[in-house]
């Protein structure tokens, strides 16, 4: 059997509404909600879902750069949850994080040749003189150019300035890194070249990959499991294959169906949604989702589902596969 | 072509900046028909945008202006037009929708008074009988309870219906011609469903001709019956929506089409254009693809192709298509 490398127990992260003079807490915003799932060593899990859906709470509460409510994150056979200060430390050199926009997540005033140093100095593992040899080292693994190392990050352009970003998290050699939408804000041709860096060095290194994302098909192309999220909670579990061939939720059914498809000769069903994603401040009882699903009924309101294993091999969370 | 309904020809917007005067839009050549949907895909400083502000006329001048080219609507030059005249068309005959829909809606006005404002400036309405005008327009862009909505102001809507807010506004007064700047990037895939369904049934029931300014090849293949490739300012490959994705000629339209990640088909690994793309003005000499080429000839560095018909309704801008034919 495969070793899990991380394991997330019923993590909640949520954000206090504060209103009036005295700053009450009058709600709370829950943007993860009760999710449970491991990832396995050299895997890429990717989790998916719409803006607002948790997705980027929970991969940023999983490194505890935001403080989760409640619930446990087992990294390597350690309580990431539990961990003083220090031991998070030693534990962040074997998990990072690659952000969305490369330009809001490199500083300006540093050179890249600083924020290459940076992760040495920080963990105190090399010298000088090595720390040189490995920033050197790490602009050819991402397929930058040494002599570019005294430029500032505005003179790369956006791809560059994310493959940057990539070298940074490689830096200490880490197990595992959450990649927050890394593609996102690229060129479509700049971001096929960062899916394949990503691919190249995971074969290389034998990385461990929480890819976080809301477009289907970059998802489907570079993950082997996959997680749908809905507001703050995960809909369905699977191996990408069965997911994208036969869905099972709702959600995912109309998620799927809504991409589109660049190609003017398929024609496919549309499921199209009704209305807006409800406020996670506010979200529905019972299943989140019962509010725009078709095939909502009278237990759907009430009672939440829980994420269950299907025949298939699928974990679904809907009343509609008992 | 008598049912073309906007030419442009060899159109130059340039801009001064620090490094001199930049061309963002270096000779671009389009057509739209009426009541068609032309898609218009590039990356980002590709000069999309900039093309269809120049239509406009709200190239910000200076540093912006047009410097050359010919812009024809109807029968009528716009590039020298009065801006009395581009006052009376905007909104009335070519209306725009842009990307972001919170930036683009006043948050002082309320939801009612922004649609209605166009239309009882070019429609010399009543209040009246634009405040019903207003609800009715409301409900046909899919808008519930239009009754309540018309007095909201927009911070209060979300995003989808914002960009259906900004629809009802564009389609007030019934364009001839709606150019959509990207109009669903900044909405959720559920909701962009729900965005271009929207856009396609007006434009089957209005007759309304649609100039979609994006860069996802799936929305174009989805929404459209024409496209236009643009790269660096100019257009590299222009035809009918089939023929594009069946047989592309232009190898930066190949690389773009075989550089997306499919969800219908499996892939082992992406093709990927090697090189970025390149800064607006950067290039000046030959085609401006040619650096990043996988075919480029001595040629492609020296001299500028031209867009040439390739096949039938089909152009390209490409020395391997033509280079025979010219020796």
């Amino acid at each position: 059997m495969t070793k899990h490398v991380l394991e997330v127990e019923h993590l909640k992260t949520y954000f206090p509404i504060r209103t009036g003079f005295w700053q009450r807490v009058t709600g709370y915003v829950k943007a993860v909600d009760d999710v449970s799932f491991s990832v396995r060593e050299g895997e890429t899990f990717g989790i998916v879902g719409e803006s607002g859906c948790g997705k980027s709470t929970a991969g940023r509460s999983i490194l505890r750069l935001i403080e989760p409510t409640e619930g446990k994150v087992v990294f390597d056979g350690q309580d990431v949850t539990e961990a003083t200060d220090s031991q998070l430390r030693d534990m962040r050199r074997n998990m990072q994080i690659v952000f969305q926009d490369p330009f809001a997540s490199l500083n300006p005033r540093h050179s890249v040749r600083r924020i290459l140093e940076e992760p040495f100095v920080v963990h105190g593992t090399a010298g000088k003189k090595e720390r040189q040899d490995k920033v050197l080292e790490l602009m050819e693994v991402v397929g930058l150019n040494g002599s570019q190392l005294d430029r500032y990050p505005h003179q790369f352009s956006g791809g560059q300035r994310q493959r940057i970003a990539i070298a940074r998290a490689l830096a200490l050699n880490p197990k595992l890194i959450v990649a927050d939408e890394p593609v996102s804000a690229l060129d479509v041709s700049i971001q096929s070249q960062i899916l394949n860096l990503m691919q190249e060095l995971q074969r290389n290194f034998g990385l461990t990959y929480i890819f976080i994302a809301h477009d289907l098909s970059v998802i489907k192309h570079f993950c082997d499991r996959v997680a749908v999220m809905y507001l703050g909670r995960i809909v369905e579990l699977a191996d990408k294959a069965p997911l994208y061939r036969e869905p099972k939720h709702p959600y995912t059914q109309a998620l799927l169906s809504a991409a589109p498809v660049p190609d003017p000769f398929v024609q496919k069903e549309r499921i199209i949604l009704e209305g807006d994603v409800p406020s996670p401040a506010n979200a529905p009882q019972g299943c989140a989702f019962h509010t725009r699903c078709p095939a909502a009924f009278e237990r759907c309101k009430q009672e939440r589902p829980v994420l269950k294993r299907t025949a298939e091999g699928h974990q679904v969370a809907c009343h509609l596969y008992p | 072509m008598k049912d073309v309904l906007l030419e442009i020809r060899d159109l130059q917007t340039h801009f001064l900046t620090d490094r001199g005067e930049v061309p963002a839009v270096d000779g671009v050549d389009l057509y739209i028909r009426k009541g068609e949907i032309l898609g218009v895909v590039g990356e980002s400083g590709c000069g999309k945008s900039v093309t269809s502000l120049s239509i406009m006329k709200l190239i910000p001048q200076p540093p912006g202006k047009i410097a050359g080219g010919s812009i024809r609507y109807k029968d009528e030059e716009l590039t020298t037009a009065k801006e009395k005249r581009m006052k009376m068309l905007r909104g009335n005959e070519i209306s725009m929708i842009f990307q972001e829909p919170m930036t683009s809606l006043n948050p002082l006005l309320t939801v009612g008074e922004q649609i209605g404002e166009a239309y009882r400036l070019h429609r010399k309405a009543s209040r009246k009988h634009t405040r019903l005008y207003t609800i009715d327009m409301l409900n046909r862009v899919g808008i519930p309870r239009p009754e309540q909505i018309v007095d909201e102001y927009p911070h209060r809507l979300s995003g989808g219906m914002r960009q259906r807010v900004m629809i009802a506004i564009a389609l007030c007064c019934e364009p001839e011609l709606l150019i959509a700047d990207e109009p669903t990037t900044a909405l959720d895939v559920t909701i962009q469903a729900q965005i271009l369904d929207l856009m396609k049934k007006l434009n089957r029931e209005t007759g309304t001709a649609i100039m979609l300014i994006t860069h996802d090849l799936g929305v174009v293949a989805e929404m459209c019956s024409r496209v236009a490739v643009m790269y660096a300012g100019k257009v590299v490959e222009e035809g009918p929506v089939k023929d594009i994705f069946r047989d592309p000629r232009h190898p930066y339209t190949k690389g773009l089409i075989r550089s997306i990640p499919r969800m219908d088909i499996e892939q082992k690994q992406l093709y990927s254009i090697p090189g970025n793309v390149p800064s607006p003005g950067s290039i000046t000499q030959g085609c401006r693809f040619a650096p990043r080429c996988e075919h480029a000839m001595d040629k492609c560095h020296e001299l500028m192709p031209e867009l040439k018909l390739a096949d039938y309704d089909h152009r390209s801008r490409c020395w391997l298509e033509q280079g025979d034919a010219e020796g």
